[in-house]
């Protein structure tokens, strides 16, 4: 075939619809930027955290403990590396007496010069100075925390029986995203002044960790792989530079990935606004096609000169667009700000930018196969006599061809984004019941409007109407491509209110909304006399007992018997019948009681009980499984520093969704009364004041009590959701803006149409004004439609998720949902009468001449 | 050797469940180098007629030789070659390909071909039917008899052996109707081309060697 030749056609054909073909592939311009913006911000995250990954741990190695270490792993852990630093920190509640502040945060005593590596960002910068000089009882306070006290540098900060200056206030903490400032803020004293403070007794979750800096050029993790195993079993955490490089990297790396789903979103909206402008464009050079075929081309030519046009045109959109991403992604790392744990330096990928142009020629080219494909079945007998011909011959079996290589395509890219095969059927599928949904109910409201529209409204409204229907007209793509826009919108809004409803839900009635811990027992007589006097009714109170598991069915972890150090493989190797390692490293808190709670419910066995001098306790049914372990197994705990043997008696189904106190392990009562323990109690506050109040009087009488209240949970919740949804909704504007470009496209597209209609009805007496009225109206009416179907669907969406998913009742907050109705309305009103000007500026006489 | 021979042709159109048999065993034969005209009323069937000989379209039953090539047991594609190979076309309205230069027009059926020298050619064309300095206009901004001189050049550039020409006047004015049959009458003679003219003009029939009437999808006469 004469390749060249098609070629010059293709570019000849297109010299007087140039423009407008770019229109058509403006479509997908948003979709690659998106997707080109979060692959090259993927691509440089991952290269400053190869760059930066010292910076992440602060350190070489660190080690860490919550139990004490015997006196020869003490030794070894001090033999390690050149220099150290050290750690304690534990949850306390800490408040400022100048402002009466009070609220739950970790506190780390800190010994040595912590960071080696990053920038510890404090203000002022010389506080770190002071603070490592440690001869003065000085502090660094995270910036979220200052901010929620209503403190600044220069107060003073009281932890438990002593107080301290805040010296700095910490901005950002090496290795640590700003976010998690947010959750769990953190204030900073020299190690030496911590015992002072009498908070750190017995029963307080501390837990302690060495930094380690290693001569330069140290191989760390070699340097350790002999003392490894001994660590393990000592139930010490190593963390080398390593381990949290890949970690971070693989966290992030799965982020980026999700959001370029929704960046694809955009593209293939942007694909189907290509498709539907190229079936205009299509019907538009049918005439065209009959003559060249007349002519003696072949079906196939004729085709690809039409197909080479859009891969051109597809080509130099995507092109657009991956330069537009690449700056785009200049602004992803303010997007994700506080997320980061890292400074993100933004350089051009070259990858990123390739495959994005790559995808977006492919993707345009195969929906614009789909409309392109009827050009071969144009009959040449049209130059004869159009009237009786058909545009196109009837169904064609290579459309379902092209459907299928756009679902391949689309599975494929899914796949090579996530790895996972699963979930890019489950994203396709998705997006394909979305479309369809969206389409069916667009549909249904346009059938609606038609249906129910009064005859008897004034001209202008009908004119307006019959406007949505007229011969090929795109009403439903566009409303289906404006509707998913709001869709995405709305339902981020929704699923938010529905996350912070649950978590609300869980304190509502008379459920419990704070809870004290870390009670001693001779305090307890003391705490419950401080709520009663704020007028709250004690709800709960729970004896906690901390203890280590030793054997299971007498058998203790694979690690614990003989075997050559020199074999990681050998437990690397899941050991799927023995009990995992991991089951006698961690600590174990549990209560004893002879019966359930209302949170609770026996799945098999029996609640906690104790028979024949046997003590049998009752274990959460999952973790049953992970233990690997069955009724009738018994379990050998140490009770700080007493061994006690247990049988499993029964499982419980454990409802973790509430203010409670939820344990995976029950022992029956008579047991562990006289083993040390602490106590956890349960109050409903009505409001933040009563909680403040409470909170005050424990810090100044208890100071080693911990408070939590659910207005703390719901506010931090509320924080990281906000945070999230500002990422997520800067993807999905994409979505929206791509539907509003195919907007645009159609509507030039239609220009010729609307001209000579507009021109008759100017002929026929109508005004310009009538005509501007009838354009804005048919505009706002296609917006609302959008919008209200997008809408609807999200409600639907996000319905089912409360009834099934969340088990929540429904209530929608109608102000969210309004304001975007609105705003999809007016903005598909504006680009509707902008892109019209044209049509009603000119005057009729042009038209007639011909000049359209 | 006929250039072009018809056998019992015989078209059937089926529409809203009723046949409409438009064409009735016609059957004639044109030898190489004749000129031919095809006759009759509005709706008598002529359009439909040149489509089949032109192999256009499909016959209901009957067949169709160009060059001695049967035309109905060709698909679509194959029919396009032989098009472009033996056949010129003109229309009533022009046809030309609205995106393309009057010389780019020319060019298409030379291109097609994959022939060296198309420009040269197109544009030799266009200097013989007196356009010679507007090639590089597009339809739009020529008038309808330039249009069909334009389509004249377009329908001799590929050397057919025959040439279709349906109601080549019907859209132009009596003054340049007569300069454009008589440049397609002199430009046939030249090239020595088989013409056949679909015409309601009686008078314009006249300058053919031989007439055939329909009427009602029949042939009159002979
Ligand atoms: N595709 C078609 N379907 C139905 N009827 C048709 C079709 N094409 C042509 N006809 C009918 O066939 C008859 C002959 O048409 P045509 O060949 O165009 O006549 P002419 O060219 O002599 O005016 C007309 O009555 C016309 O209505
Ligand atoms: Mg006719």
């Amino acid at each position: 075939m004469n390749t060249s030749w098609l070629f010059k056609m293709a570019w000849r054909d297109s010299r007087r619809s140039r423009q407008r073909l770019l229109l058509f592939m403006s479509a997908i311009v948003l979709g690659i930027a998106a997707l080109v913006a979060i692959n090259s911000f993927g691509d440089n995250l991952a290269r400053s955290i190869d760059e930066q990954a010292r910076e992440l741990l602060g350190a070489d190695l660190t080690l860490s403990w919550s139990r004490t270490p015997t006196k020869r792993i003490q030794r070894l852990l001090t033999s390690i590396g050149q220099d150290r630093a050290y750690e304690v920190a534990f949850p306390s509640l800490v408040s400022i007496p100048r402002t009466g502040g009070v609220r739950l945060a970790q506190v780390k005593g800190l010994e040595g010069r912590f960071p080696y590596y990053g920038d510890w960002e404090v203000e002022p910068r010389s506080a770190i100075a002071t603070f490592r000089r440690a001869d003065q009882q000085v502090a660094l306070v995270d910036d979220a925390l200052l901010v929620q006290l209503g403190a600044q540098p220069g107060d003073s900060v009281r932890l438990g029986e002593l107080s301290f200056l805040i010296a700095g206030r910490v901005e950002k903490t090496p290795g640590q995203a700003a976010i998690a400032a947010t959750v769990a803020p953190t204030v900073f004293v020299p190690n030496r002044y911590l015992a002072g403070t009498g908070l750190l007794q017995r029963g307080s979750r501390v837990s302690y960790k060495y930094y380690y800096q290693f001569a330069p050029g140290t191989d760390v993790a070699r340097a350790i792989r002999p003392v490894e195993r001994r660590l393990e079993r000592a139930g010490i955490n190593t963390d080398t530079v390593a381990d949290r490089k890949r970690q971070t990297g693989r966290a992030f790396g799965d982020l980026t990935k999700y959001l370029s789903l929704v960046a694809f979103v955009a593209l293939l909206l942007g694909c189907v606004g290509v498709a539907s402008a190229v079936q205009l464009y299509v019907k538009e050079k049918v005439a065209s096609v009959a003559i060249l075929r007349t002519l003696g081309a072949s079906g196939r030519q004729a085709m690809l000169i039409y197909l080479l046009q859009t891969a051109i045109m597809g080509l130099i959109g995507a092109t657009i667009g991956a330069v537009l991403g690449s700056v785009v992604q200049l602004a992803l790392p303010q997007v994700f700000g506080r997320f980061l744990p890292i400074a993100v330096q933004t350089t051009l990928s070259v990858p990123a930018v390739m495959s994005g142009i790559g995808t977006g020629v492919l993707i345009s080219v195969l929906f614009a196969l789909l409309p392109l494909l009827s050009i071969r079945k144009v009959s040449p007998l049209r130059t004869l006599r159009s009237a009786y011909e058909a545009d196109t011959a009837g169904r064609d079996p290579l459309r379902w061809l092209a459907y299928g290589l756009i679902l391949a395509f689309i599975i494929g890219f899914a796949y090579w984004q996530t790895r996972n095969l699963q979930l890019a059927g489950w994203f396709t599928g998705g997006l394909v019941v979305a479309f369809s949904v969206l389409t069916a109910v667009s549909l249904g409201l346009i059938w609606l409007v038609r249906r129910l529209f009064p005859t008897a409204w004034s001209y202008v409204w009908r004119q307006s109407l019959a406007n949505l229907y007229r011969p090929n007209n795109q009403t439903v793509i566009l409303v289906t491509a404006i509707g998913l826009g709001a869709f995405l919108i709305a339902t981020l809004y929704l699923t938010q209110g529905l996350l912070l409803s649950r978590v609300e839900l869980s304190g509502s009635g008379q459920q419990p909304n704070m809870v004290l811990f870390d009670i001693q027992n001779e305090q307890i007589a003391g705490v419950r006399d401080a709520v009663r006097e704020q007028k709250l009714p004690i709800l709960q109170e729970v004896p906690v007992v901390t203890m280590r598991l030793t054997g299971i069915n007498g058998r203790s972890s694979a690690a614990d018997t003989a075997k050559p150090i020199d074999q990681p493989q050998q437990s690397a190797r899941t050991d799927t019948t023995g009990p995992p390692p991991w089951a006698f490293t961690r600590e174990y808190r549990v209560t004893y009681r002879d019966s359930l709670i209302s949170s609770e419910k026996p799945a098999s066995g029996q609640g906690p009980y104790q028979a024949n001098g046997n003590v049998y306790i009752s274990v959460e049914k999952d973790f049953l499984s992970r233990l690997r372990a069955k009724i009738g197994d018994t379990l050998d705990f140490n009770v700080q520093g007493l061994p006690l043997q247990t049988i499993i008696g029964g499982t419980r189904e454990v409802d973790w969704n509430r203010v409670q106190t939820n344990f995976l392990v029950v022992f029956p009562a008579g047991v562990l009364e006289q083993a040390p323990q602490f106590r956890v109690l349960m109050t409903r506050v009505p409001d933040n004041q009563t909680s403040a109040r409470l909170q005050r009087v424990l810090v100044s009488r208890f100071p080693n009590v911990s408070a939590i209240d659910l207005g703390l949970i719901l506010k931090t919740l509320d924080e990281i959701l906000g945070q999230i949804s500002f990422v997520i909704r800067f993807m999905a504007l994409f979505s929206i803006l791509t539907g509003l470009l195919v907007l645009s496209s159609s509507v030039v597209l239609s220009k010729y149409q609307r001209l000579r209609e507009s021109v008759l009805l100017r002929t026929l007496g109508a005004s310009r004004k009538q005509i501007l009225q009838i354009t804005a109206i048919e505009y706002g009416l296609l917006g609302f439609l959008a919008a209200l179907s997008g809408i609807l669907l999200s409600i639907a969406g996000t319905w089912s998720l409360a009834r099934f998913v969340f088990e929540v009742p429904y209530q929608i907050d109608p102000l969210p949902l309004l304001v975007v109705a609105t705003t999809v309305t007016v903005l598909t009103l504006l680009i509707g009468l902008f892109n019209s000007r044209d049509v009603l500026a000119r005057s009729p006489l042009d038209v007639l001449r011909g000049k359209g | 050797m006929s250039i072009l021979r018809v056998e019992d042709l015989t078209r059937t159109y089926s529409s809203g469940g009723r046949d409409l048999t438009v064409l009735h065993g016609v059957s004639f034969a044109i030898e190489p180098g004749d000129t031919f005209s095809i006759v009759g009323p509005s709706g008598s069937g002529k359009t439909t007629l040149l489509g089949l000989c032109a192999g256009l379209d499909r016959a209901t039953s009957g067949s169709v030789y160009l060059n001695d090539i049967r035309l109905d047991t060709l698909n679509e594609d194959q029919r396009a070659a032989i098009r472009n190979q033996y056949v010129g076309f003109i229309f009533q309205n022009f046809q030309l390909l609205p995106t393309l230069t009057a010389l780019e027009n020319v060019m298409v059926p030379l291109e097609l071909r994959g022939e060296k020298g198309a420009k040269q050619t197109a544009q030799s064309l266009l200097e013989r039917v007196g356009l010679g300095q507007r090639g590089h206009h597009y339809p739009t901004q020529l008038s309808g008899g330039e249009q069909q001189r334009v389509s004249l050049a377009r329908a001799f550039a590929n050397r057919p052996k025959i040439l279709f020409a349906d109601e080549p006047t019907g859209n132009l004015d009596t003054d340049t109707s007569a300069t454009v049959i008589d440049l397609l009458f002199e430009l046939n003679r030249e090239a020595g081309t088989t013409l056949v003219l679909v015409t309601h003009d009686l008078d314009l029939a006249a300058k053919t060697n031989r007439i055939i009437r329909i009427k009602g999808g029949t042939m009159a006469n002979g």
